[in-house]
C-alpha cells in the first residue's frame, strides 16, 4: 500500500529515468499505460487517416460523431462489435478463429521495446531492435493463416501477394537497420535514441531513412504497395471473408502495424523522444504522427504497383542500396571512431541522392507479360 | 523435384468492386498470370431494343438514355439524328448549336469519370476519382440547367430540342470552360509522368492497329491504337464540319494510351465548345413536329461519337407510330470483344487495369 500511494503521489514524476523500478505493480502499470497508449493511436491513426484522405480528396471526412468526428473510430467499433460473426461453411475453423489473434498479438508486443522517453521503456533489452523487427514480421502468418483458412480464392491471392511481399521487404529494412546499429553500436533502443543527442539519425542516413520508410511502407501494406488488400482487384485480400470483430481485429491490427512502423522510423531517424521544450513522450507522439502523415500522404498521390514490380523493386533497388548504404556507414565509422562530423550531413546527402537517381537509371521494371503456349 | 501445380479459375464479378457495373470475367488463373478469360455479360439486360418496339418514336428517347447512362445526350443524339433521317425532319440552326453544345460537355462529363475510373482501378485511391467528379459536377450542373436532370436528360428531341437554352446558360459555361482547362493542367501535373503509371500502364494491354480495326472498336479505343477514325470528321453529323479540332491518336494502344487519347479529346472537346458558344444564332430551337410521329415506310441508320465509341441507330418503320425495328450498335461491346486478347498472359491486376481503360457502360453492353 505504501509503495502504491507513494506513486500516486510521484506520478508526474513516473516518468523518470530509471522508471520503472524494480517494483512489479510497477510493470502492469507501464503495460496497461502502452496498451491505452497504443489502442489510442490506433483509433488516431484510424481518425487522422479518414480525416487526412477526406481533405486531401476534395470532400470533408467524418465530421459527424463527437468534436470533428474524433470519435467515429469508436461508433465504428461499437458498430462492428454489434455485427453477426460469419464462418464460411468450408473453411477451416480453428484457423480462421485464431488467425486474427495472431495478426493482433505481435503487433502490440512490439511496444514493450520503445523507450517513451529516457529510460522510459518496459523492457530495455540489449536486442531491441532485434526484437521489434523479429516480432514485427510474426503477423505475417496470422495473415497467411487467414488467407488460407477462408477458403476464398481472393483471400489465397491475398496472402500469397502478402507473405512474398513481406519476406522481401524484410531484407532492406533490416541491413539499413544495421547500418543504424554499427552507427550506434548497440542494439537497444534506448541507445540509439541516446545516440542521437547532436543530430538525428536523419542527417547521418537519409539513404537509410529512405529505405526504411519504402520498405516500411510496403511491409506494412501502405500504398502504393497496398496490393495485398487491392480494393480494387482482390476485394479485401486475406480478410474478405471476415466479419464483426474479428474483421476489427485486422483492422485495429493494420492499423496497429502503422503505428509500429511509424514508431520504427520515429525512433530510429528522427530522435524518438528527444526534442526541446515539450516532455519526451509528446515529442515521440508528435513524431509518429508526423511520420504516418506522409504515408497518407503517398497513398492519396500514388497509383499502385504490380506484384512483379513490388519484388523487383526490392529485389533490384532497395536490397542493393541497402547493402552500398551498410558499406558506407561502415566506413565512415571506422575513419571518425569518435563520431560522425557535421560535415558528413550533406555528404551523406549527395550520396544518397546520386545512388538512388543512378539506380534507378540502372534497373528497368519489365512489362511482366508471360507468354502462354 | 517440380510442385505438381494446376490452375485455378476465379469467377470475378459481377459483383465485384471494378467491374463497373454487373460484369462478370470467368478467369483461368496459374498463380497471378491471366491464361484464359471468359467474358459473360447479360445480367443488366433490359431488353431496351424490344422495348422500344412498343413505343412511340417519342417514348423511345427515355430509353436510349438507360443504354449509357454516362453519355444520355450522346445517345439521345444519335437516336434523333436517326428518326430525324428517317421522317425527314429539318432541324433548326439553333438546335444543331444546342445539341453539339450539350454532346460535348456530355463527353467532358463521361470521359471524366472514364479516367477518373481507370486510375482507380491503377489504384490511386480514389483521389483522381473524387477529383474527377468534383469537375464533372459542374458539367452536370449545367446540364441540369438546360434539361431539368442531372443523370438521364432525355432533352433531345427529333427535330431539336425540349426546351431552350435558359439564360443564365452561357455565362456559367462561359466561367466553366477557363476553370476546366485549369482542372486539366492539375491532372496532367500529377498523373501524365507519374512513374508507377507509367510501369503499370505503358505496353500493357496492347491492342494492336489490325485487331482493333478487325473487331469493329471504335471510339478511345481504337484511336489509341493509332486508327485516325473519328465519326465527327468520318462521318459527319449535325455541324460538326463547322469546328476547327483534332482527333488524338495514340501509339500502340496499350492502356496508357488510351488514358492519354480521352485526356486529349476532353481538351478537344473545350476547344470546340469555346468556338460553339460564340456562334450560337438566334431562332427556334425545334421544328414543330406532332407528338406522334408517323415516318413513311423505310428505314435509316445515323451514328454518332458517343463518348464510348461509335454508336449507331438502326431504325425500320413500317409506317405505324412505333418503330418497327431498332437496334443499337453499342461500341462498348464492340470494344470489350477484344478483352481476352488484350489481357491473356498479364497479371490479374493488369486485367483490371485493361478492363479499366476500355471504359465500358454495362447499360449499353447489355442493353
Amino acid at each position: 500500500m505504501v509503495g502504491l500511494q507513494n506513486a500516486v503521489n510521484n506520478w508526474p514524476l513516473a516518468v523518470a529515468p530509471d522508471w520503472p523500478g524494480n517494483v512489479w505493480w510497477h510493470w502492469v502499470v507501464f503495460t496497461l499505460i502502452i496498451i491505452v497508449f497504443f489502442l489510442f493511436s490506433v483509433i488516431m491513426f484510424i481518425y487522422m487517416e479518414r480525416r487526412v484522405l477526406g481533405k486531401m480528396q476534395a470532400r470533408i471526412g467524418p465530421n459527424r460523431v463527437g468534436p470533428f468526428g474524433l470519435l467515429q473510430a469508436i461508433a465504428d467499433a461499437v458498430k462492428v462489435l454489434t455485427k453477426e460473426n460469419i464462418t464460411p461453411t468450408n473453411a477451416d475453423k480453428i484457423v480462421f478463429w485464431l488467425a486474427p489473434a495472431v495478426v493482433f498479438a505481435p503487433v502490440l508486443m512490439v511496444f514493450a521495446v520503445v523507450p517513451f522517453a529516457n529510460g522510459a521503456v518496459l523492457a530495455d533489452l540489449n536486442i531491441g531492435i532485434l526484437f521489434m523487427v523479429a516480432i514485427g514480421s510474426l503477423s505475417t502468418v496470422g495473415v497467411f493463416m487467414a488467407g488460407w483458412s477462408s477458403n476464398n480464392k481472393y483471400s489465397m491471392l491475398g496472402a500469397m501477394r502478402m507473405v512474398a511481399a513481406v519476406i522481401s521487404y524484410e531484407m532492406p529494412i533490416i541491413l539499413s537497420v544495421a547500418a543504424i546499429i554499427v552507427l550506434t553500436g548497440s542494439m537497444s533502443l534506448n541507445d540509439i535514441v541516446l545516440g542521437q543527442q547532436n543530430y538525428p539519425y536523419l542527417l547521418l542516413q537519409p539513404l537509410g531513412f529512405f529505405l526504411v520508410f519504402v520498405a516500411g511502407c510496403a511491409e506494412i501494406n501502405r500504398s502504393p504497395f497496398d496490393l495485398m488488400e487491392a480494393d480494387s482487384e482482390i476485394v479485401a485480400g486475406f480478410h474478405t471473408e471476415y466479419s464483426g470483430m474479428k474483421f476489427a481485429m485486422f483492422y485495429l491490427g493494420e492499423y496497429g502495424e502503422a503505428v509500429v512502423m511509424s514508431t520504427i522510423i520515429a525512433t530510429l531517424f528522427l530522435g524518438g523522444w528527444q526534442g526541446p521544450f515539450l516532455p519526451p513522450a509528446i515529442w515521440l507522439i508528435g513524431k509518429i504522427f508526423f511520420v504516418f502523415f506522409i504515408m497518407i500522404w503517398t497513398r492519396t498521390t500514388l497509383p499502385r504497383v504490380r506484384i512483379d514490380q513490388l519484388m523487383a523493386l526490392a529485389w533490384k533497388f532497395l536490397f542493393p542500396l541497402a547493402l552500398i548504404n551498410l558499406f558506407a556507414t561502415g566506413i565512415e565509422v571506422l575513419a571518425f571512431p569518435d563520431g560522425i562530423p557535421w560535415y558528413f550531413i550533406p555528404v551523406n546527402f549527395a550520396i544518397g541522392i546520386v545512388l538512388v537517381l543512378l539506380w534507378s537509371r540502372l534497373y528497368k521494371v519489365g512489362w511482366g507479360r508471360v507468354e502462354i503456349e | 523435384m517440380t510442385l505438381h501445380t494446376e490452375p485455378f479459375v476465379l469467377n470475378m464479378g459481377p459483383v465485384h468492386p471494378s467491374t463497373h457495373g454487373v460484369f462478370r470475367m470467368r478467369l483461368t488463373l496459374d498463380g497471378e498470370v491471366v491464361k484464359d478469360l471468359e467474358p459473360v455479360y447479360g445480367y443488366l439486360h433490359r431488353g431496351i431494343e424490344k422495348l422500344a418496339e412498343e413505343r412511340t418514336y417519342l417514348g423511345v428517347i427515355p430509353l436510349t438514355d438507360r443504354l449509357d447512362y454516362l453519355g444520355s445526350m450522346s445517345n439521345n443524339f444519335g437516336y434523333c439524328l436517326a428518326v430525324e433521317k428517317l421522317a425527314c425532319i429539318p432541324v433548326p440552326e439553333r438546335a444543331e448549336y444546342i445539341r453539339v453544345i450539350v454532346a460535348e460537355l456530355q463527353r467532358l462529363a463521361a470521359h471524366l469519370i472514364s479516367v477518373g475510373s481507370f486510375l482507380n482501378d491503377a489504384g490511386a485511391y480514389f483521389t483522381p476519382f473524387l477529383y474527377m467528379f468534383r469537375e464533372r459536377e459542374r458539367i452536370v450542373d449545367l446540364l441540369e440547367m438546360v434539361s431539368g436532370q442531372r443523370l438521364l436528360y432525355n432533352y433531345m428531341r427529333p427535330g431539336g430540342v425540349s426546351q431552350d437554352l435558359p439564360a443564365e446558360f452561357i455565362p456559367a459555361m462561359q466561367k466553366l470552360l477557363p476553370q476546366m482547362a485549369a482542372y486539366m493542367e492539375e491532372y496532367e501535373n500529377l498523373l501524365k509522368e507519374n512513374e508507377i503509371l507509367y510501369a503499370r500502364a505503358k505496353g500493357v494491354g496492347i491492342l494492336t492497329r489490325e485487331t482493333a480495326i478487325s473487331i469493329g472498336a471504335s471510339g478511345p479505343v481504337l484511336r489509341a491504337s493509332g486508327v485516325k477514325w473519328d465519326i465527327r470528321r468520318a462521318d459527319p453529323y449535325s455541324i460538326y464540319n463547322r469546328f476547327d479540332f483534332e482527333i488524338p491518336t495514340g501509339i500502340q494502344g496499350d492502356c496508357y494510351d488510351r488514358y492519354r487519347v480521352r485526356v486529349e479529346e476532353m481538351k478537344q472537346s473545350l476547344r470546340i465548345l469555346e468556338q460553339a458558344y460564340k456562334q450560337i444564332p438566334a431562332g427556334p430551337y425545334r421544328t414543330e413536329t406532332p407528338l406522334v410521329i408517323r415516318p413513311p415506310v423505310g428505314e435509316a441508320y445515323a451514328h454518332v461519337e458517343a463518348p464510348t465509341g461509335d454508336l449507331g441507330f438502326y431504325l425500320v418503320s413500317d409506317g405505324g407510330i412505333a418503330p418497327y425495328r431498332c437496334h443499337v450498335r453499342a461500341p462498348s461491346l464492340m470494344n470489350l470483344t477484344a478483352l481476352r486478347d488484350m489481357v491473356v498472359g498479364w497479371k490479374i491486376q493488369d486485367t483490371i487495369l485493361t478492363f479499366g481503360s476500355i471504359a465500358i457502360t454495362m447499360g449499353e453492353v447489355d442493353r
